[in-house]
């Protein structure tokens, strides 16, 4: 099958649906690619750099369009383009279906499969090589501190040169999605000191892991959305917000705002306020400014000096660096293509069974399909669940035995003091009961004993033991009877012996725990 | 001369006063009247005897002798004993009351006074009773020697597993039923003596075995053991003696033993039975074939103590593990300023405690009690696991088993399934030791190994002391 690159009709739009690197490998997968000539001149890519990779060149849209079964396309097609578009055609690109239902209907019409590159389940950690979302978000980052820098008058790192001290540049980063996070990484790689903040308390760890300092609103409440995106806050959280971003209004140089929330416009967090509170020459860069703007003073698509605060709110930052964002987008649209050619002989398979492929579809064969049922997986793991306490600890084996093990235990007794009152003379018996009784205190008694305490118990229980000299004591020297021959001399010695071992046990065992016990303090 | 009613209340007052006293030491705010009570009681005991009807006043210099003679060494060595050795000094002490047992049985068997007006049932037993008091006692004796050899390095800490030791077991208790039943039957006393002395040598051996077949990870629950067979052994001479003094407080200590060791073989996720058997079920496969498991993947990173003081005066949270290293270092001391320094700049200070960390139940608290932490901020294993993803930095002081990862992650490790304190999911780890030796158990850790984990390679007081002195620098 033939895949189609037009190029772009959009005013202001640069980038292209793929670049010479990623045709080479589409034409590996067996599929034919032609190109609309100047297609890529805006991204550095020219018509030769295309043959070469073997493409083919065809001159205007209308041909191009006509010719090929499959189109790949970066901004939302206008409906002069899908008046081209070939009957059952595929169509590869951005969308937004919720956003554009005109040219939804538009394209059913043509009986197109269309899958949209912006509805991909993002969850789905083998689509993230497919994500053209996060691609252009990471390089709208990278950007906007580079539009940032530019605007700014001043060194980003600080420096201590011959000519004086120059203290380095403080970027706020509201917002810590993808271009967030890229911005924080590029303007501290610049050496400035870099604050993020974002509603979603789980990305204090990114942030910090790209060496910014995660600036959190005094205020409790989860913030995450699902999907990656953030939700609306509550009043009381919103104020809190406010509040904060005030006070970084204040001391920052540079704030970058990359706040939006899926379907809605963007929040307003930098008020006309804050941008007089700001030092002038200061410079905010609205990236959402698009959807109208995280500040109320952004004109969208332009640069405005405002209370002496530059703000820029450029919705092109992809197309002022379009031969990266070409490059990874054609990259997404290829893993695309591999997804959809498993057999690789350059002929699609829309699998309407696979969880990505199905998302990704918004259209097939001139039926709407969107939006796709939700995805049965586990909710975007928020945070694991904290995991049960350890594993069979104290509390585990302390649990009650079962009702069958205790039966079988209470027989066993049974049979056994069955046997011992049936043999034993009562005198023993007395002995015995006192020495069952005796276990269960000791049981009862020691059960509770703080770990911390083993070691003395145990010298001290050492040292009671030691009551085994009242056996000897009483053999050293008994009333005498007349007429016995008691060997004397034998038992006197053995009986001395057992007092004097049990002795060292006696003194030496009570007063070492006296001495531990007196180390324990609070 | 007190009357025979007077000494059996006299027993009665000592037996209440043994049980407040173990109950006592339950708690550490009632711990040291609990000691109290214990003497208070073994004096009323001994006087109770001395002066009761069954000693008369001929033997008095010969007790005093013998008690002065004894108590001497007792105190002397109780004083001088350093905190660190004390599972030494408590194993020889428990080998004590097993010899005192033994001498006390044959004293008894040839004294014909114990069995004099008995019904031939009543004899049997009482002779029964004589069998099985020496037996315990033996056992015990011959055993704690084992382990105070062990503990005090005088032997090997390997495990020393005889082929079919499990048999030779089996033989030797074989041969003991077979004695007894000669002995049982003997016409006279020096036949029954002959019987007496063959099974006395099988129990020393036994007991010998016993030990020398447990490794010296295993020391915490030998001791409590042993401490439980001296109590039986006191409880089976009570029987012999039919002394009710004597059967009580043997069984106080015999139960609180096996349920120290119970508490400690559920620390180690050993079965208690095999346990208490001796031979510690370790059976089939030997904890020397596990060597053989693949080498843990990653790097050792050492770090050095400038690094870890700078490690520590960030830090937020920091935990600290001790272990028997820190024990041989006598580290606790050095443990206790840098906890010092560290509480007052505002670090949240506090130790895990592995149940058996150390080579005998609680060792570690004892230490770190000498050195004067505060008990409150010495938490145990359960009490503190799930606070290590909190903490900034772990530090692991002579520590390896207790530690190892291997017995969650790896169920083919010999230790696996052992509760383990989880320093890794600190921030950083820190793990101080001598070298890159495994542990007792002989296996690798895989802690070492983590990413997050430095090494502090050296003696443990040495690199204490240069944390210390590079912390207050």
């Amino acid at each position: 099958m033939r895949i189609g690159i037009p190029a772009e009709t959009n005013a202001g739009e640069k980038r292209v649906a793929t670049v010479p690197e990623v045709v080479e490998k589409l034409i590996k997968l067996g599929f034919a690619v032609a190109v609309e000539s100047g297609a890529g001149d805006a991204a550095n890519c020219n018509d030769d750099a295309y043959r070469a990779a073997g493409a083919e060149i065809i001159d205007g849209a209308a041909k191009l369009w006509a010719e090929s079964d499959i189109v790949f396309k970066v901004a939302v097609p206008t409906r002069a383009e899908v008046e081209l578009m070939r009957e059952g055609g595929v169509l590869i690109g951005f969308i937004w279906p919720a956003q554009n239902p005109e040219l939804m209907q538009q394209l059913a019409a043509k009986k197109a499969t269309v899958l949209a590159i912006d509805a991909l389940p993002r969850q789905l950690s083998r689509a993230q090589k497919m994500d053209a979302l996060t691609s252009q978000a990471g390089v709208a980052g990278y950007r906007a501190v580079i539009e940032a820098a530019n605007a700014f008058g001043r060194f980003f790192n600080g420096q201590i040169t011959a000519a004086g001290k120059v203290p380095p540049a403080k970027v706020f980063i509201a917002g810590a999605g993808v271009a967030g996070l890229a911005a924080i990484g590029t303007a501290a790689g610049l050496g400035a000191i870099v604050r993020a903040n974002d509603t979603r308390a789980e990305v204090a760890d990114q942030v910090k892991s790209l060496g910014g300092e995660f600036v959190k609103v005094e205020y409790e409440e989860e913030g995450s959305g699902g999907g990656g995106y953030a939700k609306v806050m509550s009043e009381g959280f919103q104020q809190a917000q406010r509040e904060m971003y005030a006070k970084q209004a204040r001391e920052v140089d540079i704030i970058i705002t990359t706040a939006l929330i899926p379907g809605k416009p963007a929040p307003r967090l930098i008020t006309a306020g804050m941008v007089q509170s700001m030092k002038p020459g200061s410079v905010i860069v609205d990236m959402a400014a698009e959807r109208g703007g995280n500040c109320e003073l952004t004109v969208p698509g332009e640069a405005v000096v405002k209370h002496g605060v530059t703000i820029v709110g450029y919705t092109d930052l992809n197309s002022r660096l379009a031969k990266q964002s070409s490059t990874l987008y054609g990259t997404n649209l290829f893993r695309l293509a591999e997804e959809l050619c498993k057999t690789k002989d350059g002929v699609i398979n829309v699998n309407m069974e696979d969880d990505a492929i199905r998302g990704l579809t918004v259209i097939k064969d001139g039926e709407i399909t969107w939006p796709a049922p939700p995805l049965q997986m586990p909710a975007p793991v928020a945070k694991p669940a904290a995991k049960p306490a350890a594993p069979a600890g104290h509390g585990a084996a302390a649990a009650p035995a079962s009702a069958g093990k205790i039966a079988l235990l209470f027989i066993a007794a049974a049979l056994l003091f069955l046997l011992i009152g049936a043999y034993a003379p009562a005198a023993f018996l007395g002995h015995f009961t006192v020495f069952v009784l005796a276990c269960f205190v000791g049981y009862m008694v020691v059960w509770n004993v703080t770990p911390a305490l083993h070691t003395p118990l145990m010298s001290v229980t050492n040292a009671i033991s030691s009551i085994i000299a009242i056996g000897a004591l009483v053999q050293i020297a008994p009333p005498t009877l007349l007429g016995l021959d008691r060997p004397d001399g034998w038992i006197l010695g053995l009986a001395v012996a057992g007092i004097a071992l049990t002795a060292v046990n006696m003194f030496g065992g009570f007063a070492v725990t006296k001495r531990m016990l007196s180390m324990f303090r609070k | 001369m007190m009357s025979s009613s007077l000494t059996s209340v006299a027993y009665l007052g000592a037996t209440i006063l043994f049980i407040l006293s173990l109950g006592g030491l339950s708690n550490p705010e009632t711990s040291r009247r609990g000691n109290l009570y214990g003497m208070i009681g073994m004096t009323i005991a001994v006087l109770a005897t001395v002066f009761g009807p069954r000693v008369t006043m001929d033997g008095l210099p010969w007790i005093i002798g013998a008690m002065v003679v004894g108590g001497s060494i007792g105190l002397f060595a109780a004083r001088k004993v350093q905190m660190t050795q004390m599972p030494e000094l408590v194993a020889l002490m428990h080998s004590l009351v097993g010899l005192a047992a033994c001498l006390v049985g044959f004293a008894n068997y040839i004294d014909p006074i114990a069995a004099l007006n008995l019904s031939s049932a009543e004899k049997a037993i009482h002779e029964i009773e004589i069998y099985v008091g020496i037996l315990i006692g033996a056992v015990t004796f011959a055993g704690s020697l084992i382990a105070f050899g062990k503990l005090s390095g005088k032997i090997g800490g390997k495990p020393l597993l005889l082929p079919g030791r499990h048999f030779l077991n089996l033989i030797g208790l074989l041969v003991v039923i077979a004695f007894g039943y000669q002995f049982l039957h003997a016409e006279t006393i020096d036949a029954g003596m002959f019987a007496l002395t063959v099974m006395t040598v099988i129990a020393l051996l036994f007991g010998i075995h016993m030990v020398m077949a447990i490794g010296g990870a295993d020391m915490p629950v030998v001791v409590s053991m042993l401490n439980s067979y001296s109590g039986w052994a006191a409880a089976a001479t009570g029987f012999m003696l039919n002394n009710d003094l004597l059967i009580v407080t043997g069984a106080l200590v015999g139960s609180s033993g096996a349920i120290l060791s119970y508490i400690m073989c559920r620390a180690m996720n050993r079965n208690f039975i095999s346990v208490i058997a001796g031979g510690f079920g370790t059976g089939g496969g030997s904890p020397a074939k596990a060597g053989g498991e693949a080498q843990p993947a990653g790097e050792v990173v050492a770090i050095s103590a400038a690094e870890t003081a700078e490690l520590l005066r960030d830090a937020k949270n920091v935990i600290i593990v001790p272990g028997y290293g820190m024990a041989v270092a006598q580290a606790q001391h050095a443990v206790n300023e840098i906890t010092q320094v560290l509480r007052e700049k505002g670090v949240n200070v506090r130790f895990g405690i592995h149940p058996v960390a150390g080579r005998m139940p609680g060792h570690m608290n004892v230490l770190l009690a000498e050195a004067k932490v505060p008990y409150d901020i010495v938490m145990e294993m359960d009490e503190i696991n799930a606070d290590f993803p909190d903490t900034d930095v772990s530090i692991v002081i002579g520590a390896n088993d207790i530690v190892n990862p291997a017995a969650q992650e790896d169920p083919t490790s010999p230790i696996a399934g052992m509760p383990v304190l989880e320093v890794w999911k600190a921030k950083t780890s820190i793990v101080m030791k001598r070298s890159m030796a495994s542990g007792y158990a002989g296996i690798e850790n895989p802690l070492f190994y983590k990413e997050n984990n430095r090494m502090l390679f050296g003696d443990a007081k040495k690199m204490l002391d240069e944390v210390l002195v590079a912390l207050k620098a």
